[in-house]
């Protein structure tokens, strides 16, 4: 059981505010991802719900318990190190099960449990190996056994894969969603990697700036990014964001009107943003816009359009399947208008209208 | 295998030839210790340069251990050093890691005294120091010998100690507290074990430079039953003229405590004992 509750927390060295008034309330066995760009104060957020770093201000609660001033050893959270932070001089079966030897458990129990824990991450046979003789991903799968066998309250995760290649970062990540259905427990996870982040999270949060831009589940920050930063930040390729003029009725983007009825009053808006997966490809002189192929890849499943826009500049299209496309070709493009995003001159979004009724 | 790694003869022959010549130039002064004391006095000056003897006794070692008071020297110097050793390394230990896991008030102004103190030569200190020891009244014990030692090591060996533990990186104390362990645990369990290269490093740098020191034990210890062993080695010049063979018998036996010492440490002293910690 471990509710995890963030009120108004800060961080700052000096004078640099690093984390300002942070507000979150993780549920019982939820699974948070942090997510932004480098610099911004993930890190720095897990290592102040760890212990290792003293929090400036505000209050941080497990299951309504003010926790800002206990010791990391008494709030009962285990922590995965992007660095794995194996012990070089004992052995993997040790390593293991070290916080039940600080704890003083009998060896009976230890080893029975470090022998299961081994068991589920595919380690029995390597209990004897020092950390020297172990490949990456087996490093990492020590890592996490070291967490699980302490049966926390919480689990922290900082960038836990990103030393491992491609196929290993899949297989891993497969794995600590497992983990996460088997054990239940709350975890909180800091990725740079969008793919782990929208497949892991039961919710995102965006850190940018040391503020938190929006929090929400993988698809409402896909289908309704709170501002600019969230909707170019999340989703791959990126969003296009073009200049357009509001009005009451509609935009006006390169000469040409477009409605867009699920968000009401556009009269504030200053640019649209629209996923390349959202863009049609037409004929030509059919499309509301007028394009020229750059450059095409065809990826098999998805074709990838980097193409110029009379009026507007450059654009990337994504077409689902292959499309005989080459670059020089002329193509007509037609915004998928219920798929626009329109955002105000201080990059907030404008709110769809069934959101607000909701 | 592939060719890079394929080393021509030639190559091989000029490495090794360079080897040898780095290796007989290194080793000769001892080969000429080990000589001379090995020599009877009387083909000392006879056989003058002669790389060869053509006759070889042990009486030199004889006479030194049995007939002068080498022992007591050598006994004195091993108290010293292996005292100035112990209390150097523990105190750089403590104060190297503080340097290095800590922010403190003063951190840089401390650090910038101790570079300073090793900035002046040591003989213009001489004079205050005998002053202070004398005053105090232990002149003449080995104890004042151990304190000065300690104080001059100190800095240098804070610094060793300090660099080895920046090469301990922080994530395994963090990991080890967030398994449950105090600092001080973490220290034990997790620090202390991997610094046994650096213990050893400074216990050997120190234990070998407070060994051969001569100019403070020359000038603080007078009576010849405190003596240390290189000022005892000087009663062999002052006698009747220099007893060559016994000064070299003496200097040989000196030796042997110093490379003890470094064959009990050398296992220590491996390197990559962090290997395997993180990825890298
Ligand atoms: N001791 C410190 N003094 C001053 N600023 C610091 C200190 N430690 C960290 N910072 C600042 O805090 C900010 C957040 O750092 P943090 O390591 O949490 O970033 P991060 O989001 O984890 O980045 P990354 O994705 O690169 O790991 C950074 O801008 C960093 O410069
Ligand atoms: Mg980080």
């Amino acid at each position: 059981m471990a509710r995890i509750q963030l009120n108004d927390v800060k961080k700052s060295y000096g004078d640099v505010n690093v984390l300002r008034d942070i507000n979150l309330d993780i549920q019982d066995g939820e699974f948070i991802v942090l997510v932004g760009p480098s610099g911004c104060g993930k890190s720095t957020l897990l290592r102040m719900i760890a212990g290792l770093e003293p929090i400036s201000g505000g209050d941080f609660m497990i299951d309504g318990e003010r926790m800002n001033d206990v010791r990391p050893r008494d709030r009962d959270i285990a922590m995965v190190f992007q660095s794995y932070a194996l012990y070089p001089h004992m052995d993997v079966a040790r390593n293991m099960g070290f916080s039940m030897e600080i704890r003083g458990d009998a060896a009976e129990e230890r080893k029975s449990k470090v022998a299961a824990a081994a068991e589920t991450l595919g380690l029995s046979k390597l209990t004897n190996r020092l950390p020297k003789a172990l490949s990456g991903g087996q490093r990492q799968r020590v890592a996490m056994g070291r967490a699980i066998i302490r049966d926390p309250r919480a689990f922290l995760f900082d960038e836990p894969l990103s030393n491992l290649d491609a196929a290993l970062r899949v297989e891993m990540r497969l794995e600590i969603a497992r983990l996460h259905q088997k054990l239940g427990a709350t975890m909180i996870y800091v990725t740079h990697d969008q793919v782990e982040a929208l497949t892991l999270a039961d919710r995102i949060v965006v850190l940018e700036g040391g503020d938190i831009q929006q929090v929400g589940s993988p698809l409402e920050l896909y289908e309704r990014p709170a501002n600019k930063f969230v909707a170019q930040f999340i989703g791959s390729p990126t969003m296009n964001v073009v200049p357009v003029e509001g009005g009451a009725g509609g935009i006006t983007l390169a000469g040409s009107k477009l409605t867009l009825p699920h968000l009401g009053d556009t009269s504030a808006a200053v640019e649209l943003g629209i996923r390349p997966e959202h863009i049609d490809v037409v004929a030509p002189d059919q499309g509301m816009l007028k394009a020229v192929a750059d450059v095409v890849e065809h990826l098999g499943s998805d074709t990838n359009i980097y193409a110029r826009v009379e009026g507007i500049g450059p654009m990337m299209v994504r077409v689902h399947g292959n499309i005989p496309a080459r670059s020089g070709d002329l193509l007509g493009l037609n915004i998928q208008p219920l798929n626009a995003h329109i955002f105000a001159a201080d990059g907030t979004a404008l709110r769809r209208a069934d959101a607000i009724a909701a | 295998m592939p060719a890079a790694l394929r080393r021509s003869p030639a190559a091989t022959v000029a490495k090794y030839a360079a080897l040898l010549c780095y290796l007989v130039f290194a080793l000769f002064p001892l080969y000429w210790l080990i000589k001379i004391a090995v020599t009877p006095d009387a083909l000392v000056f006879t056989e003058g340069t002669q790389v060869i003897p053509s006759a070889v006794t042990l009486d030199n070692f004889r006479t030194v251990l049995l007939q002068t008071d080498f022992l007591s020297y050598f006994g004195n110097s091993l108290y010293v050093s292996l005292g100035t050793a112990a209390v150097t390394t523990l105190v750089a230990a403590a104060a190297g890691y503080a340097f290095s896991r800590f922010d403190f008030a003063g951190k840089k102004l401390l650090i910038a005294v101790m570079l300073i103190t090793q900035m002046f030569p040591l003989l213009m200190i001489i004079a205050p120091i005998y002053k202070i020891i004398s005053q105090v009244g232990m002149l003449n014990s080995l104890t004042s010998l151990i304190v000065v030692y300690t104080a001059f090591n100190i800095p240098f060996a804070t610094f060793l100690m300090q660099s080895f533990f920046d090469g301990i990186p922080k994530d395994l104390e963090e990991a080890a507290m967030m398994d449950g362990s105090t600092r001080f645990q973490a220290l034990y369990k997790v620090v202390f074990p991997l610094t046994l290269p650096g213990l050893g490093a400074t216990l050997g740098f120190v234990f070998t430079a407070a060994w051969s020191e001569l100019l403070f034990a020359l000038m603080l210890i007078s009576k010849n039953d405190a003596m240390t062993f290189p000022v005892g080695l000087l009663t062999f010049v002052s006698k009747f003229s220099v007893d060559w063979g016994q000064m070299m018998a003496a200097g040989v036996l000196a030796l042997v405590p110093s490379c003890l010492f470094f064959i009990f440490i050398q296992r220590y002293l491996v390197q990559g004992l962090t290997s395997g910690a993180v990825k890298g």
